[in-house]
């Protein structure tokens, strides 16, 4: 650790925070207090403490997948269970974790306190949000506990109407109701970025992490309603026979496919948008550099939201679409990697010359770039169609969507995590444990994941419990990766909870990083702070010149 | 590769020029995608490691903005990679478009096996037996939920779908046995619902076609079950009373009823035994049942086999 870290982790308290009023974690403390606040920071902690549940539960399944798949022939578990397991999985990694992950635990967290507002638009709304979450969770745990759900997470018609023989309808409304639970933190991200930006904080001002959650609860309000609407049909198909998806009375399967991918292509940006959002904070804050292009950062996150609408066929090239359709999916599905791409490439000249500390959210942010763009660049593999005819449906799909999808994602939630950890709890962890969190996750991920390229290229299709044994040696190798990954979320679990009776006290500002944020106590007073921010500088405003050596 | 092999395999083998074809885009797409991405990861490791804090360099001339590079590396790599978005294409044309002199093998997908029936009417279950250098064509259709026909060795796959007819061909260049395995999940046993794809020298496979179940060619049987669903009743030759006689149907213009004129293909037929009220033809009253539900696509198939031959024989246009 160099002297800058010990420097950092200054124990002695500021002044300020003898003589102030108690933070919102102290401010009451009865349980009635945490189950009806409206302040958004309790909300913000409430869901991290909801989707920390999920994502154990969500990596349970996973971890039992990896053990059925160590041996070829299926010996260990049952293909029924197998099939349970990674609908399980999916449905509760992608809807219960991933897509509410960054949005409403650091969105719900930060919004109002970086754009120097009191709460969010709607405060009771949004209570009423996660509220709809635990309910929506509800259901699926009595999916899961009834029998469970075997139609992975897309439920493809007609397997899901009337051939599967598991819980479908639990699972179904559990996703139709969670649906909603976004939709109403959307709506309050919206209003709250157009009306509650305190003086001076012009568009142009905002951190770029706010940019990226705009983009998203964008993305989020025009996509999640036409998922509502499939759900639905989906629903009525099972439950009282509704032919619309139904070939045998003239329905139409692969009608089911283009509405739910409109929605879940779009998805994929509702979890990779905000994961951009802290890529931008950690980066400027770690290299204590202005950021490179703020501009064509902050454009990007609204082109992504834009193009993501235009590329759901890319899922149905090989479903019998026309070849026009599929020429045009494929040219509009190139298109969105240029405006991912600038950002990386932004990132990166952000380093350059910069003020650098290799932190642990740092490191988080390393990780990040890495696994991004290894899943942006196969997706464009996936984009081209003659290569999509051999690795659709395969372990190359799995790979490319872990990296993006959950590599990003969850390396920027514990980018985010550690960064913002002292703000949120007003302490600090330990850093040698986090540096060491963050090198296994970057090496358990790639472990896991990278061999199931391999494995797609081969052509072991996904979903399959049993499989043709020249594909054992990579899957045991997975598995064992994901047994790395595994002491990777297990190791922060453990000393952030830790750190929260022992940790040292933080300062207002641990990290030296500028933003509204770190301009109050940490943790926060009840409504944000003392006197209200009035905003006359610049986003990332780092010195302009760097100091002498030293 | 034979299944057996079961030692560490890191590239699959290949039976088809479309199969070499396709490894060299990704082989190539690889290669320029890691010029693109390599930098990225040796600048940012190598900038985050010379800029840390506290060492003395040199960190004058800092820019927050550059448009010019940021335009270029933006569209720049956009340029490169539509190269390889045409050369996909390209490959994905001529999938689409089978010879007209394929051999047809029709498929049908079910939980949790495929059948293969080959012109002569013998079909196998979940293996494939094909000659090599012969383009072959599978016309496929699920009989309960999506399927997807796929095998590696050729790098293709389609989805196989109920109520609708989907096709795949290709043109095999290697004898052996390669995995042909369903990659769209379909329920329990998804993952055994696969077999092989077996390559032999046009003499063996004629060899093989003498000794696999012999059953008359689809269009004979298509004739027996012709008349035990009771077509004949109205259909037959000597009938046009009820029912248009089918003789001279096939590939030819059709009067509909209100106006205008469709050519009677297979996609035509299907829909007119399974929902004889759609798309009714001048002349003649709906009396006919539908048959959707009531009629396994196997027989399906025979009976439009059946009325594509009469097509074929009478009538002459």
């Amino acid at each position: 650790m160099s002297p800058s870290d010990l420097a950092l982790r200054d124990p002695v308290v500021p002044e300020a925070t003898i003589a102030r009023q108690p933070d919102y974690l102290h401010a009451k403390q009865t349980l009635s207090s945490w189950f009806f606040t409206t302040d958004h920071k309790r909300i913000g902690i409430l869901y991290l403490v909801s989707i920390t549940f999920f994502f154990i539960l969500g990596a349970i399944a996973a971890g039992l997948i990896r053990l059925s798949l160590l041996v070829p022939n299926g010996s260990i578990f049952s293909n029924d269970f197998y099939d349970k397991m990674f609908t399980l999985h999916g449905v509760i990694m992608v809807w219960f974790f991933l897509i509410p992950s960054i949005p409403n635990t650091f969105g719900n967290f930060l919004i109002p306190l970086m754009i120097g507002a009191k709460d969010v638009a709607f405060p009771r709304l949004n209570l009423m949000s996660w509220y709809l979450y635990m309910v929506a969770a509800l259901f699926t745990l009595i999916c899961v506990v009834l029998g469970g759900v075997d139609t992975g997470w897309t439920f493809y018609t007609p397997y899901s109407t009337f051939y599967s023989n598991s819980w479908v309808l639990p699972a179904l409304i559990g996703v139709v109701l969670i649906g909603f639970s976004s939709i109403m933190t959307a709506v309050n991200f919206v209003v709250t970025v157009h009306t509650m930006r305190a003086p001076g904080m012009t568009w142009f001002r905002m951190p770029l992490f706010i940019w990226s959650l705009y983009a998203t609860s964008l993305i989020i309000l025009l996509a999640t309603p036409v998922l509502t609407i499939t759900l639905v049909l989906l629903i009525a198909s099972r439950a009282f026979g509704f032919a619309v998806f139904d070939p045998a009375n003239g329905g139409d399967p692969v009608l089911y496919q283009h509405m739910f991918w409109f929605y879940s292509h779009p998805a994929v940006y509702i979890m990779v948008l905000p994961g951009m959002g802290v890529m931008s904070e950690l980066v400027t804050a770690f290299a204590s550099k202005r950021v490179f292009g703020y501009r064509f950062i902050a454009y990007s996150s609204m082109a992504i939201a834009a193009l993501s609408f235009f590329v759901w066929g890319h899922h149905m090239f090989y479903n019998g679409m026309s070849e026009s359709a599929s020429l045009t999916f494929s040219i509009l599905s190139f298109t969105i990697a240029v405006p991912s791409a600038v950002k990386v490439y932004n990132w990166t000249a952000t380093i350059h010359k910069g003020e650098v500390r290799l932190d642990t959210p740092l490191l988080y942010a390393m990780g990040w770039i890495g696994l991004f763009v290894v899943g942006g660049l196969t997706g464009l593999f996936l984009a081209s169609l003659a290569i999509d005819g051999h690795v659709h449906d395969t372990y190359f799909v799995v790979a490319h969507f872990h990296y993006i999808m959950v590599g990003a994602t969850v390396e920027a939630f514990l980018g985010a995590l550690h960064f913002w950890w002292p703000k949120m709890t007003g302490r600090l962890y330990s850093e040698a444990w986090g540096r060491v969190s963050a090198f296994l996750t970057f090496i358990g991920f790639n472990v896991t994941f990278f061999p199931q390229f391999i494995l797609g290229y081969l052509g072991m299709p996904r979903r399959y419990n049993t499989y043709d044994p020249q594909f054992q040696v990579l899957n045991v190798v997975s598995s064992a990766g994901a047994t790395i990954l595994a002491a990777a979320y297990i190791f922060p679990m453990i000393y952030l909870i830790y750190s929260l009776f022992y940790g040292e006290r933080a300062g207002p500002n641990p990290w030296d990083a500028r933003g509204l944020e770190w301009t109050t106590t940490s943790p926060p007073p009840p409504h944000n702070f003392e006197t209200p921010p009035i905003v006359d500088f610049d986003p990332y405003d780092y010195p302009s010149r760097a100091p002498e050596g030293g | 590769m034979n299944p057996q092999d079961y030692t560490l395999q890191l590239w699959p083998g290949a039976a088809s020029g479309m199969a070499h074809q396709v490894d060299w885009l990704i082989i190539a797409f690889t290669i320029v995608t890691l010029f693109l991405v390599v930098p990225i990861f040796v600048c940012f490791t190598y900038w985050a490691w010379k800029y840390r804090r506290g060492r003395n360099v040199d960190r004058s001339h800092r820019e927050s903005r550059n448009v010019k590079i940021e335009l270029s590396w933006m569209l720049i790599p956009f340029a490169i990679t539509l190269v390889f978005f045409v050369w996909a294409a390209r490959l994905y044309d001529i999938e689409q478009h089978p010879p007209p002199n394929a051999m047809v093998v029709q498929a049908i997908g079910r939980q949790w096996m495929w059948k293969f029936q080959h012109p002569g009417g013998q079909w196998e279950i979940n293996d494939l037996h094909v000659p090599e250098n012969t383009p072959v064509l599978i016309d496929m259709i699920s009989q309960d939920v999506v399927h997807d026909l796929y095998v590696p060795a050729l790098r293709i796959q389609m989805d196989t779908i109920p109520g609708r007819r989907t096709q795949l061909w290709f043109k095999a260049d290697r004898t052996g046995q390669f995995l042909l395995e369903c990659a769209e999940f379909c329920g329990t046993d998804h993952s055994e619902m696969a077999g092989s794809l077996i390559v032999m020298t046009p003499a063996a496979y004629q060899a093989w076609l003498a000794h696999a179940g012999a059953e008359p060619s689809l269009a004979a049987a298509g004739k027996m079950l012709f008349s035990s669903y009771g077509c004949s009743g109205c259909h037959g030759p000597n009938s046009t009373v009820r029912a248009p006689s089918l003789i001279g149907l096939y590939g030819h213009p059709v009067p509909m009823q209100g106006g205008g004129v469709l050519v009677a293909d297979t996609a035509y037929i299907r829909d007119k035994i399974l929902d004889p009220g759609k798309r009714r033809i001048a002349g003649y009253k709906q009396v006919m049942p539908r048959y959707a539900g009531k009629m396994p696509e196997a027989d399906l198939l025979r009976i439009i086999a059946y009325v594509q031959s009469l097509g074929q024989s009478g009538g002459g246009a």
